[in-house]
């Protein structure tokens, strides 16, 4: 199926504030539209031994969601978050070391896993963990005339066939990890990944923003 | 995580200090940190921080049955939930003593009081009623969670709505927010938790205690009382031992505390009547600070698409097409088992005869049999070859050792150990 034209991709407006909780090592709040994430870091610090790893940090990420207790769904959207986490962090400069990154929904209004993944990096970058990228999350979704739509809210994602998320890195713009949803062709698929990786630049520019922004006064 | 121990120089020095009636922060004995309520999105989501601990409170209703005992009642759900957010002692799902005592507090803080009238819930007497779930998450732990707590849940308990309900005769319906205006919960009176640490055997008292100072009192009196001067709950914890006139006082400094404080929440929900009535965005989004160095905002921004489609047809043919379905690998020789589709062995070990899974899971174990006899037969010589060639063994002279087969019999009971695997895994397939 042809994707028609431009005009209507577009991502929602998003803002982050990082340092907002005194106990964590490192937080942020990531906002896309009216999906708000919090996001907090606690390492590297001490760890259990059942749990510890000799060569590298165990980095350990729990999501609460807003009602209820967290169930098979969150455990999922964790596991992703994990290995995109692991795939940029430097693990192996905090041997035998803990890092807790702790997810908490404020709302939920679509693009959730992609939130997850932004307030994610922005919250292991206040903690200044060592990272060899960025990452960031897109989410595209294929409605059901065939367009492509970046960012959707929680209504066009319930009408939509496909759903895709994908954790992009800021150093060659590749896919680190993928999660979709809903059925569609594999020309679909790379022009999703294509939207996503031009999408991705703008989340990176912004990141350079916050941070060119944060450390202004500091000589 | 392992809560890091205080130092004795800083106990002492904080016990000193509160003898001369002097607070880390500058307060004074009586007096409340900061306090800011904001309010979510979607109806009955409330954030509060006091001072720097922050708090969140959602509070979400659904039909259910009632309670065998009160037919008539909806039904109440707490639930506090230290997130390991909020401070590296917290570990997620294991029940603290903390969170059991912060639950109960709760519960008989608004519960126990009656503050909610629990018969409006009822929908369909003895089958069906409303029951409200109140979740309170902590974000962040800088001392008195349990003032915190309880003011987020009443006040998201005020902010929230619930969807209207129509009943004629027996049908009932239940119309979602765009239908019909959801309608508040009625609500008696506001219980608040005013919390007062004691310090030396109780000789000095100070109200709103921050979490150094709660890591060196001796115990906490917890206050739970409405504007209109009613004491709602009150409990006594650390086992220090207080006189009459001291409990008075408490009550006395509580009932103005908690009448400044529900002057607050009720601004801050008219304030946000106000905005939700003129149409604005309100949510986590619009409270926050923009004139913060460390928050950001960026509008909506198009993505250019131009190249987009030259890119990904590109990509897709260059891509390398599917492989084909693996023909015929290794060749099926009985005495052997495998775990698994029979995909070429890749370890490059001297190479042991693999049995094929049988993909026709309906053959019978009769016909499987001849079959792979002749199979074998066939395909010795080039058996030989496959072997060969997959082997990746430098041995100079590569030894096949077949189990003892000439005859039937030992077709049967011989390799049966691995026939049964074979059997066992037809079954797998089946299934």
């Amino acid at each position: 199926m042809e994707v028609c034209g431009s005009s209507n991709v577009s991502l929602r407006e998003f803002g982050c504030e990082q340092s907002l909780l005194s106990r964590p090592d490192g937080s942020a709040s990531f906002v896309q539209g009216d999906t708000s994430v919090l996001a907090g870091v606690y390492g590297p610090a001490e760890v259990k031994v059942s749990k510890e790893i000799y060569d590298r940090a165990t980095l350990e990420v729990l999501i609460q969601p807003k009602v209820g207790l967290p169930s098979v769904r969150e455990r999922s959207q964790e596991q992703c978050v994990r290995e995109t986490c692991e795939a940029s962090l430097l693990l192996t400069l905090h041997p035998r070391s803990s890092l807790t990154l702790v997810l908490q929904v404020l709302h939920d209004d679509g693009s959730l896993l992609s939130c997850f993944l932004n307030a994610a990096c922005m919250a292991l970058m206040d903690a200044g963990l060592p990272m060899s990228c960025l990452f960031c999350g897109v989410t595209c979704a294929i409605d059901a005339d065939g367009q492509i739509i970046t960012d959707p809210t929680a209504a066009q994602e319930k009408e939509s066939r496909a759903l895709m998320t994908f954790a992009i890195d800021s150093k060659e713009c590749r896919v680190m990890m993928s999660s979709t949803k809903g059925s569609f062709s594999v020309h679909e698929l790379q022009q999703c990944i294509a939207v996503s990786q031009k999408a991705s630049e703008k989340i990176f520019q912004f990141y350079r923003d916050s941070v060119k922004r944060r450390y202004s006064k500091t000589l | 995580m392992k809560d890091t121990p205080l130092a004795n120089c800083e106990r002492d020095f904080l016990l000193k200090a509160i003898e001369e009636k002097k607070r880390l922060d500058g307060r004074q004995t009586y007096d409340y940190r900061k306090m800011k309520i904001t309010f979510g999105t979607d109806y009955g989501c409330c954030f509060v921080e006091l001072g720097k601990t922050r708090v969140m409170a959602q509070v979400s209703c659904e039909l259910v049955a009632p309670k065998e005992s009160r037919p008539n009642e909806g039904i109440m759900f707490f639930n506090i939930e230290l997130s390991p957010m909020a401070s590296p002692t917290f570990e997620q799902g294991r029940q603290s003593e903390l969170s059991v005592k912060l639950n109960r507090q709760l519960e008989r803080c608004l519960r126990n009081s009656k503050c909610i009238d629990t018969e409006s819930l009822c929908v369909v007497s003895g089958e069906k009623v409303w029951q409200i779930r109140v979740d309170v998450h902590m974000l962040n732990h800088d001392g008195n969670l349990m003032d915190a707590a309880s003011i987020a849940a009443i006040t998201a308990l005020c902010h929230f709505r619930r969807p209207d309900v129509g009943i004629q005769g027996d049908e009932v319906t239940v119309y979602s927010p765009e239908e019909r205006d959801p309608i508040p919960l009625s609500i008696y009176h506001m219980p608040i938790s005013v919390s007062f640490s004691f310090f030396q055997q109780g000789t000095y008292l100070l109200v709103d205690p921050c979490e150094r100072e709660e890591r060196v009192m001796d115990g906490l009196l917890m206050i739970a009382m409405n504007k209109h001067r009613e004491i709602c709950s009150i409990q006594s914890s650390g086992g220090i031992m207080l006189l009459k006139e001291q409990v008075m006082r408490c009550s006395k400094i509580a009932s103005v505390k908690v009448s400044e404080i529900t002057e607050l929440i009720s601004k801050a929900l008219e304030n946000d009547k106000k905005a939700r009535k003129a149409g604005g965005r309100c949510g986590f989004a619009e409270s926050m600070p923009q004139e913060r160095i460390t928050a950001l905002k960026m509008d909506e921004t198009p993505v250019e698409m131009t190249e987009v489609t030259d890119r990904a047809n590109d990509i897709v043919q260059k891509a390398e097409a599917p492989s084909q379905t693996v023909p015929s690998p290794v060749v099926p020789v009985p005495g052997v088992g495998q775990v698994g589709q029979g995909l070429q062995n890749t370890w490059g070990l001297e190479e042991e005869d693999e049995e094929e899974e049988n993909d026709n899971s309906g053959e019978d174990e009769e016909v499987k049999e001849t079959k792979m006899e002749v199979e074998q037969h066939d395909k010795e010589g080039s058996k030989q070859e496959d072997v060969v060639e997959i082997s990746d063994s430098e041995e100079e002279e590569v030894v096949i050792l077949h189990p003892e087969t000439p005859d039937k019999a030992p077709k049967h009971t011989g390799p049966s150990f691995h026939q049964k695997g074979a059997a066992a895994s037809k079954k797998k397939q089946k299934k």
